[in-house]
């Protein structure tokens, strides 16, 4: 059997990608740290660790508890801040032929806005990715994700403000995601990645202990697959901009799943904790399924979901 | 560090619940330093999904040496593998014991308590190469915990043993026999894995007595490359006390920087 040549490219729009795989923030690390296991450059691209103004300490441990299928995190968004991240890290990323996003963070809608002004003047940035789910200090721990105002409000502030494309990504507990998603568009955002962790906790029945010192965490990894295949289909079916889906992508077929549910990309998490190469495999592996099913480009693949 | 998806298991033996394997792993063993870990996938499927972090028990141009506990599923899992299996592994992983050539002639105390003995063989013996001249220290809570004895006989390391019960060698906390060894011995460096309260204990007794140390440090991990941050420990730093990663910039730690809960 002769290798037909796929094409792998995926277009957000605002920025055209190698392929549609991208490594999800919060579990790529700064991308760097990567590096020994695969090549940065066969991406589509990475987000990188969510980013504070400040640098913050995040929660203390146990942090991780791990559930059927699935991984709880409350790491806390600890990270290094947005200064040292533009001195020490982005000069190493801004080499890489690869589409490096930063996922930006902020305890209150100010702060978001002075980290995407301090990065707006760093080069080597493809777009933002807004984590809106971060807990918000006026508001008493609620996120802006959870609100359709707060959403709206926050994200036509940064549009204005920002010289860059916006990723907006929701959190999925809400009651309705298309509600938020909508809210997203009509604020300017220039893509909607979904979904983020779901609100989950764990207990210790011996001790009757949360085993988190948190007691709630965000659940990823393949338990949460099917809900967030669920609400990417109900998003990209009912917004204009283009849809990044994520939730427990492990294999190619997983991705494959979330295009065809009308994702133009997606972005692999948890599995960079399993196989720090995963993201490549999954490269290959929709590659491998394009050929075998006579898909000249996967961008083809895309919302081609039928009617039951 | 490499990625060996072929690593093949040679041996697997146990006493109890304490489990020592042989793995065929090559480019993992001739890289290997006394201290480090690598990360086990356990289940080909989805669950349990994260691999789990074993430190390294010996190492050699063939391959490594892992001996464990079972705590859980996942080495529940592991301890079911036959001779011949196939096995997922990463590694070598973060930074082990200080061990050099400069040591010749230098008087180390290598203490392992239950599980924690793991690392122990390996730093004994390198350090035995370097004509260090190394005392072991084996804790348990009771006979069955120290299972290991024979092996470091064998290869002429006498440990010195404890069990909390009196079962075995000295009665009392392996602690206690460190501090009163340490009463009559020139000590030049400590190094302990074992639990928490026991390298506690010896943190104390080591800075009481001027000796440096070295603490192998454990914990739940995501992944075991520095990319999660789950897997934390209080740790002085240049630019304060933070959460520090065990992983990446452990799992060994001078006593000095660790601030025990």
């Amino acid at each position: 059997m002769t290798k037909k040549n796929v094409d792998l490219t995926a277009d957000l729009g605002f920025l055209k990608l190698r392929n549609p795989v991208l490594a999800a923030s919060g579990t790529f690390g700064y991308g760097l740290e990567f590096e020994p296991y695969l090549d940065l450059e066969k991406l589509g691209g990475f987000v990188v660790k969510g980013l504070y103004f400040k640098a913050r300490e995040g929660n203390p441990p146990p942090r991780l508890v791990e559930t059927a299928s699935g991984l709880i995190n409350a790491i806390g968004l600890q990270g290094v801040g947005v200064e040292a991240f533009s001195e020490k890290v982005l000069p190493k990323l801004r080499r890489l032929k690869t589409a490096v996003i930063v996922n930006v963070c902020g305890a209150d809608d100010d702060e978001y806005a002075a980290v995407v002004e301090y990065l707006d003047k760093q080069d080597g940035i493809a777009a933002y990715e807004l984590n809106i789910s971060c807990p918000n200090v006026k508001t008493e721990g609620l996120c802006p994700a959870l609100s359709p105002r707060a959403t709206f409000d926050l994200v036509k502030r940064l549009k204005a403000a920002s010289r860059r494309p916006l990723i907006t990504k929701l959190s999925p507990n809400v009651t309705s995601i298309v509600e938020i998603a909508k809210a997203a568009e009509e604020a300017g955002t220039d893509a909607i990645a979904l979904v983020n962790t779901f609100l989950a906790m764990a207990l210790d029945l011996e001790t009757r202990r949360p085993k988190l010192a948190n007691v709630f965490g965000g659940l990823s990894g393949p338990a949460i697959k099917p809900i967030a295949l669920r609400m990417v289909y109900q998003v990209a079916s009912r917004v204009r901009v283009p849809v990044i889906g994520m939730g427990g992508i492990m294999t190619g077929a997983d991705a494959l799943e979330f295009l065809v549910a009308g994702a133009a990309a997606v972005e692999v998490g948890t599995a960079n904790f399993v196989d720090p190469d995963a993201a490549v495999r999954i490269v290959a592996e929709i590659e491998s399924w394009c050929e075998a099913h006579g898909v000249a480009a996967v961008r083809d693949v895309v919302g081609t979901i039928k009617a039951s | 560090m490499t990625i060996d998806r072929n690593a093949r298991l040679r041996e697997i033996r146990n006493w109890d619940d304490y489990f020592h394997l042989a793995i065929d792993a090559p480019e993992i063993g001739r890289e290997a330093r006394p201290g480090q870990f690598v990360m086990v996938k356990v289940a080909d499927g989805p669950f349990p999904l994260l691999r789990r972090p074993l430190s390294i028990h010996d190492s050699g141009a063939s391959g490594i040496e892992l001996f464990f506990k079972v705590a859980g599923l996942g080495t529940e899992i592991l301890s079911r593998k036959k001779p011949g299996d196939r096995l997922d592994l990463i590694g070598p992983l973060g930074k082990g014991f200080t061990v050099s050539d400069g040591m010749k002639g230098k008087r180390a105390f290598c203490v392992g308590g239950g599980r924690g003995i793991a690392p122990i063989y390996f730093l004994a013996r390198e350090l035995g190469d370097r004509s260090v001249r190394a005392t072991v220290f084996y804790g348990g809570k009771r006979l069955a915990d120290i299972p290991l004895r024979d092996k470091f006989e064998k290869a002429g390391m006498e440990p010195l043993c404890s069990t909390d019960d009196g079962s075995y060698g000295f009665g009392g906390l392996v602690t206690e026999l460190v501090g009163l060894e340490l009463a009559k011995t020139k000590l030049d460096v400590l190094y302990a894995c074992g639990p928490e309260a026991m390298m506690k204990a010896l943190a104390s007794l080591a800075a009481k007595h001027g000796v440096p140390a070295e603490f192998s440090l454990e914990s739940v991990m995501g992944c075991g490359i520095g990319a999660c941050w789950g897997c934390v420990h209080r740790i002085k730093n240049e630019s304060g006390d933070g959460w520090t990663k065990i992983c990446e910039e452990g799992p060994v730690f001078p006593g000095e920087r660790i601030l025990w809960p």
